[in-house]
């Protein structure tokens, strides 16, 4: 057997209340991390999974304390030990590598000046070996002209470079183990994957152990040997990478896997009811016993411990464990498929629409006139339905979001047209627009903790747009408030609850009732289930679903997740720095030949499976600004022809599923490319 | 960068010509003038006349908004009225003893802000945090007058150590005004640590807080090296505005600590001159304090554009 790096036992770790009360946020963990071995923790916020692995580099978070049990780091209690000694072994020992590089590089300081920081301090090297190291260093984590880059400060590189400095000075010291908190989460679809390449490329290369923490199964999916599944702060799953993944023997594991959308099987996926108990929360029995659909009257009552299956290699917390071995790896894609009602009548017409950033000059200010001969979005033109959901889907800085806020009026269009409802042109500042139009088109934002007004209650939240739109006053009011609450699920109680009294997915539900308060034509969606957990997403997702199919609502719906999209829209439009690429009904987009741009954003795509790897065919460089002239998608694109793309915009073309493709290449040319029959 | 500073520059001009605007027509719509308040009783008839005739108060506003602020542009604020000096000569030295109350207070008081605003939070709810947050709220609440007062109690009339008020010409030099303004700076430096060290605790507690000092730690940086590297930079960049303002309120605003002491300071100045109507003063006076604000705060804006790589290149690239 290998040997250990780091054995827990016992871990218990918690912070005592504001009423003198000990809460437990890590309850009686124990695990072991082998040599070369890369372990993925999965769990939802506050499953606890950002503390155990703090802790085992020996660091607690202000507030918390270890209340029980040991952190070997081989034979050294890392909990127990002076800063002084932890100062030895973090950097040089153990690192880290964070969620945030942006956040977790010092901001005064140069990018060299950080990872030359982490090799004075564990490596004996002199400076001018350690200028040769840095080098090294930012070569390996594949950074274009180190020295250059070394002169940089953080905030000069992109949020991938970033990330890729922050595990280059994970590097410096040699540590025989690395802690991933995260670290991909926040980047683009395709940074994410050549992260994650570069990742199990340094595994392999230096054979150091890892721990990988996510919420992301398809990141887990793609670089663990071995997976933990958090829940409530306990160990519910522990075993290799495909059992856990292909038969899930706990039934938190089955549901999570179950709420993922799949690119594999299109549709709304299931979602589980509830959340996870809050820390603090006094139970007896199973922690997952509320949510679970496969509950007996013991599991609430009695609380199962972690029991080693030998055949399986793995370990699980659950008294029904047997029922879910047998159950078919099929049986995590069923999927209810969306039927929308889309009449063949046009609701938004958006014509030629460019829009710009660009500062205006103070003459041009006066004339109230924008010139910009590259704005940030251009030429967009997109047709949608009465009832249809439309898609619009890129990475950071595609303008997908940028358009949603001119459609809703934020924002003003530079050139073009938007018209409502085949003939109504809409106005281009919000002030001079019509009430009417305000109230048909409703926006609901990524972030419910920043879209919901903090000092209101839900009650007062959910009243504005009925009394703005509709003058509604006093017992008929409050009447609504409920109805509309209902809709979203939630009951007459949180009429007064604050919404830093709300889970996350409540928050975003309080949210959805206030957009659909309005009764609007046309709700636009800013990446709505982003800042969600996997479980609460997929609820979200059925609940916006159900909702459209009552009311007949349109949906705008911006998302960077792929596969979210395949879930719930019936057209899709792929942006790239501002300009369309593809657009059709999803099912053909999903499909090759594809624009080489939607090729690359597909391959990019993490599945829950460890069978299933992303292909790279695009480098992820990151363009500030699009070409002036030409293709806008000529600096990364894999198939590029020459100076054709480099010259010309290229024509729509009609692809055989009757999707439009804007690009220079034949589509069957695209098909052949594709390797597709 | 460069048109920044010149775009800056341009601003301030501009604020302090509204602010000349403003102070002129102040003195104007108030009732009485230059000449009623000289001449008092026998301000009518034909003495008045002549003495609108000498002061050229006979010619419209605007003619002597012009002639007055090209004279302030040549640096020539024109006489006052009581004694009918250069206004330039009861300025310079109460501009002298300012700066010298002024400097000495940040010398002293600045250092320790920073010490306590440190130590109060690397010690976060321990003791000397404790110890010394209790001492500087208390400092902070008591009004100024009543720290001074006390301050002359003990140190000069109980022990008898120092003097109690300035009782030296306004034109004395340096070395003859030292001793002198020991009092005067330990009751303003009680104020003003005060909140300094406030402020700077706040600052201090966020950055510890911040993701990137948690991954400092987490890389092996030693205790004092993160803090001296990590955290000190970052905590006190916005400081600077903080202690731009003070300097500013040093110069100007200490009127309470000044009358209480008799320092001849400008603030001094400004009560005096307000209380004699001596209206050209109180017009030199607003506009060299608006100067001194408007010129501290350019000054601190651009050291923390210089200071903060963030925004130096966001300049640098635009």
């Amino acid at each position: 057997m290998d040997s250990a790096v780091q054995t827990i036992n016992n871990l218990t770790i918690g912070f005592t209340s504001q009423k003198g009360k000990q809460i437990s946020i890590l309850k009686n963990i124990s695990t072991t991390i082998k040599k070369g071995e890369t372990v993925g923790i999965v769990g939802e916020s506050g499953s606890g999974k950002s503390t155990l692995a703090l802790a085992m580099m020996g660091y607690v978070k202000h507030g918390l304390y270890t209340i029980s049990g040991e952190c070997l780091f081989h034979s050294n209690n890392l909990l127990e030990m002076k800063n002084k000694d932890l100062e030895n072994i973090r950097g040089r020992k153990i690192a880290m590598i964070p969620q945030n590089a942006g956040q977790s590089l010092t901001p005064n300081l140069k990018i060299g000046y950080q990872i030359d920081e982490a090799l004075k301090l564990h490596t004996d090297l002199k400076k001018e070996e350690r200028d040769k190291k840095i080098s090294e260093l930012l070569n390996k984590v594949r950074l274009p002209s180190p020295e250059i880059m070394a002169q940089r400060y953080p905030h000069e590189l992109s949020g991938g470079q970033q990330q890729r400095v922050a595990v280059a000075m994970a590097l410096a010291g040699n540590p025989e183990l690395l802690l991933l908190d995260e670290p991909t989460t926040g980047l683009d679809v395709t940074t994410q994957a050549h992260v994650l390449e570069l990742l199990n490329f340094i595994a392999k290369d230096t054979g150091t152990s890892m721990v990988y923490v996510s919420h992301d199964l398809g990141a887990i999916a793609q670089v663990s040997d071995r997976v933990i599944v958090m829940y409530s702060g306990e160990i519910v799953l522990d075993g290799p990478v495909r059992s856990i993944l292909k038969n899930p023997i706990h039934p938190y594991t089955f549901g999570l896997l179950k709420s993922i959308p799949k690119l594999t099987s299109p549709g709304l996926p299931d979602s589980m009811s509830g959340s996870q108990p809050q820390p603090g929360t006094i139970k007896t029995g199973c922690s997952f016993y509320e949510r679970c659909n496969f509950a007996e009257d013991n599991c609430k009552n009695n609380s199962p411990n972690l029991e080693y299956i030998d055949d399986l290699n793995t370990s699980v917390r659950c008294f029904k464990y047997k029922e879910l071995i047998n159950v078919k790896e099929t049986n995590l894609d069923t999927v209810k498929s969306i039927n929308n009602d889309v009449l063949q009548n046009e609701i938004l017409d958006i014509s030629k629409v460019s829009i710009s950033y660009a500062k205006q000059k103070f003459i041009d200010q006066l004339l109230n006139k924008i010139d910009d001969s590259n704005p940030t979005v251009q030429d967009i033109n997109i047709n949608i339905n009465k009832g249809e959901t439309l898609a619009l889907v890129g990475e950071s800085g595609s303008g997908k979001s940028t358009i949603l806020k001119s459609i809703a009026g934020l924002l003003k269009t530079k050139d073009g047209m938007i018209k409502f409802d085949k003939d109504k042109v809409l106005s281009n500042d919000l002030k001079t627009r019509d009430p009417g139009f305000l109230r048909a088109i409703q926006l609901i934002f990524q972030n419910p903790d920043e879209s919901l007004n903090p000092n209101h209650t839900v009650e007062e939240i959910v009243s504005q747009p009925l009394r703005l739109y509709f003058g509604l006053k006093g017992d008929e009011l409050k009447q609504k408030i409920v109805e509309v609450l209902e809709k979203v699920r939630l009951g007459e109680f949180y009429l007064t609850r604050y919404p830093r009294q709300l889970s996350g997915g409540e928050k975003q539900r309080v949210a959805v009732a206030r957009a659909f308060a309005a009764k609007p034509d046309i709700i636009l969606c800013d990446e709505v289930t982003s800042a969600l957990d996997v479980s609460v997403q997929a609820a979200v997702l059925n609940l916006l679903q159900e909702l459209k199919e009552d009311f007949g609502t349109t949906y705008i719906f911006v998302s960077h997740d792929l596969a979210v999209v395949r879930a719930i829209s019936d057209r899709v439009a792929v942006l790239y720095q501002g300009r369309l690429c593809e657009i059709g009904p999803s099912k053909n987009v999903y499909q090759l030949p594809s624009h080489p741009y939607t090729e690359v954003l597909l391959g990019a795509v993490l599945e829950p499976d460890p069978d299933v790897k992303p292909k790279l065919v695009a480098e992820d460089i990151v363009e500030e600004k699009p070409p002036e002239q030409g293709c806008s998608f000529q600096g990364r694109c894999p198939r590029i022809l020459g100076d054709i793309c480099k010259n010309e915009v290229p024509p729509w073309q009609i692809g055989e599923n009757g999707n439009s493709i804007r690009c220079h290449i034949k589509v069957e040319d695209l098909k052949k490319q594709q390797n597709i029959n | 960068m460069l048109l920044l500073v010149l775009k800056r520059i341009l601003l301030g001009f501009i604020t302090l010509f509204i602010v000349s605007l403003i102070t002129f027509s102040g003195v104007e719509v108030l009732p009485g003038d230059a000449c009623t308040t000289y001449l008092e009783r026998e301000a009518y008839g034909a003495a008045l006349e002549a003495c609108y005739e000498r002061l050229g108060l006979n010619t419209p506003a605007y003619e002597r908004y012009i002639s007055w602020a090209a004279g302030v542009l040549q640096g020539d604020f024109g006489y006052s009225l009581s004694g009918e000096m250069r206004i330039n000569d009861v300025l310079g030295p109460r501009v002298k003893n300012s700066m010298v109350l002024a400097s000495a207070s940040i010398l002293i008081g600045i250092p320790i802000a920073l010490l306590l605003g440190i130590i109060t939070a690397l010690w976060r709810d321990k003791l000397p945090d404790i110890i010394i947050s209790t001492i500087t709220i208390f400092s902070m609440t008591i009004p100024e007058f009543i720290s001074a007062t006390l301050l002359i109690l003990i140190v000069a009339i109980w022990l008898e150590w120092l003097p109690g008020i300035v009782i030296v010409p306004t034109g004395v030099s340096i070395s003859e005004l030292l001793p002198n303004i020991i009092l005067p700076v330990i009751a303003i430096s009680m104020i003003m640590t005060a909140h300094m060290a406030r402020m700077v605790r706040s600052s201090v507690i966020q950055v510890m807080a911040s993701d990137y000092v948690q991954m400092a730690i987490l890389k092996g940086v030693p205790y004092w090296k993160m803090v001296f590297k990590h955290v000190l930079p970052n905590a006190l960049l916005p400081a600077i505005n903080v202690v731009a303002l003070t300097i500013a309120w040093l110069l100007g605003g200490v009127v309470v600590t000044e009358v209480v002491f008799n320092y001849p300071g400008l603030g001094r100045l400004v009560i005096e001159s307000i209380s004699n109507r001596d209206l050209p003063v109180v017009q030199a006076l607003a506009i060299i304090l608006a100067s001194i604000y408007v010129s501290i705060n350019l000054i601190a804006d651009l050291m923390t554009l210089m200071l903060n790589p963030r925004l130096k290149s966001l300049q640098i690239k635009k």
